[in-house]
């Protein structure tokens, strides 16, 4: 075990760098969860590290490629979600492919690839705190505003429209929001630990939470505590982040559903749907 | 006839989704009046509710909607919330509803999840989020879907005690809701 890599400067940053994304992805995975399109968080997630590639390789910054591939593909998102999640897999396929062909054929691409899909968090510097900074900051100025309109409009579909309103600005401003989000999420923590944040804390949010506001918070808590377990353990086992954060929201989830049916056989008609 | 005086005005309208399945109809609401759409089933009076909102296609005729009215539409199809955590407080803010007239039984409820309610609890809830949201116009399909007679009762009241500020479309198979609140209604064929 590694104890004193704890306490190393060295790894200040990155921590808190992947604190900042552990703290933003879980509540914006609240609302692609309403929205039912949690497969389109995987899919932004493998085009962003497949632009990032193939921004390095052009002597471009990484997380510009990113941010370009994972916001063209909100852009088209109109057109893809037509296809529904057949559309968002494809996308998925896609990025994966391009991402390892790059890898395959471009030396140079070689370290920055396995970065992406080992989830080193620790390459990150101080670029990547800034941007993660700016997004945390970008974030909490818009979802407050956006929050309110993104619900309503997924409970009463009908309620824009009928006064002759759209809504469509508010899910392109969403869409725009979570592509920088897992843009800027992968190249700093990889592909899986971004998709992993975005997916697993609401997951368990929306099983346990009393309501909304409650579920937010549940959310952001649950990921900041398996972040910080899995930032740990990492350094003490000297294992990669991606992956030990995985396995941490893995087990997390699976207590979560323990406790859940721990409590349904002691009171199953509190816990059980309308009757 | 001043459209000015109309919150809305259907004119000869023939509405469907691939084909039309209501129409032609034609009629007029106001503030003040509650507007009972009749008719068997497959008549094509949710369609109808759902041309007026946009959301079904129109073959033939007009919907006008006096500008800048605001138009809330409780629809008669719920949406699958099982596992959405919304309480029934944060379901009406959405719409900017209050909770001061919802039955009193129904009060000590909204604190819980949508999908720990009976469905008659969230049936009324979904109907006070649109009944008591800040517009002009008021569009129920079928409101009364799994309400208990002294919900039926309640509701029947507090929309009439809104006449005055709202107009009301409801679609409704409870004969003696239309007839208790309707101040007027509108007949569909099949």
């Amino acid at each position: 075990m590694n104890v004193d890599a704890l306490l190393d400067p060295l790894f200040r940053l990155p921590f808190v760098t992947g604190l900042v994304f552990a703290l933003v992805l879980p509540v914006l995975g609240m609302y692609l969860r309403l929205r039912e399109e949690w497969l389109a968080a995987l899919a932004f997630a493998q085009v962003a590290a497949a632009g990032s590639l193939a921004s390095s390789i052009l002597g471009l910054p990484p997380q510009a490629g990113a941010l370009a591939c994972a916001g063209g593909a909100a852009a088209l998102k109109g057109w893809i979600a037509r296809a529904g999640n057949n559309g968002y897999a494809l996308l998925m396929i896609v990025g994966w492919a391009a991402a390892i062909l790059m890898l395959a054929n471009v030396p140079i691409a070689e370290h920055l690839g396995h970065a992406l899909f080992d989830g080193q968090l620790y390459f990150t510097g101080t670029g990547h705190l800034a941007v993660a900074a700016l997004f945390l900051a970008v974030t909490a100025t818009l979802l407050p505003w956006l929050s309110q309109r993104l619900l309503l409009e997924r409970m009463f579909p009908d309620f824009f429209r009928a006064s002759g309103l759209s809504a469509l600005r508010y899910h392109l401003i969403f869409d725009l929001l979570i592509a920088a989000g897992l843009a800027l999420a992968t190249s700093s923590i990889g592909v899986m630990a971004a998709f992993g944040l975005v997916f697993v804390p609401s997951m368990i949010a929306y099983r346990v939470a009393p309501n909304w506001k409650g579920s937010v918070a549940i959310s952001a808590a649950s990921s900041l505590g398996a972040y910080i377990v899995a930032f740990a353990a990492a350094l003490l086992l000297d294992q990669p982040f991606g992956p030990v954060l995985a396995i941490t929201l893995a087990a997390l989830a699976a207590c979560g559903w323990l406790v859940l049916a721990a409590l349904h056989r002691q009171a199953p008609h509190g816990l059980t749907a309308r009757s | 006839m001043d459209s000015d005086d109309y919150l809305l005005r259907v004119d000869a309208l023939s509405a469907g989704y691939v084909r039309p399945v209501v129409g032609p109809v034609s009629f007029s609401v106001r503030l003040g009046d509650i507007v009972g759409i009749r008719g068997p089933n497959g008549s094509g009076k949710s369609t109808l509710l759902n041309a007026i909102t946009g959301g079904s296609r129109i073959f033939s005729g007009r919907v006008i909607k006096r500008p800048g009215a605001r138009v809330s539409h409780q629809q008669q199809s719920t949406l699958p919330l099982d596992s959405v955590p919304l309480s029934g407080r944060e379901l009406l803010g959405l719409t900017g509803a209050t909770e001061e007239s919802l039955p009193a039984w129904i009060k000590p409820h909204v604190r819980r999840r949508l999908d720990r309610l009976s469905g008659g609890q969230l049936q009324l809830l979904y109907v006070w989020a649109c009944l008591k949201a800040p517009v002009d116009l008021i569009l129920l399909d079928e409101p009364t879907n799994n309400v208990d007679p002294p919900g039926i009762e309640h509701l029947a009241e507090e929309l009439l005690r809104m006449r005055a500020s709202h107009a009301v479309l409801v679609i409704s198979h409870e004969h003696r809701f239309l007839e208790q609140v309707c101040t007027r209604m509108v007949d569909l064929p099949q």
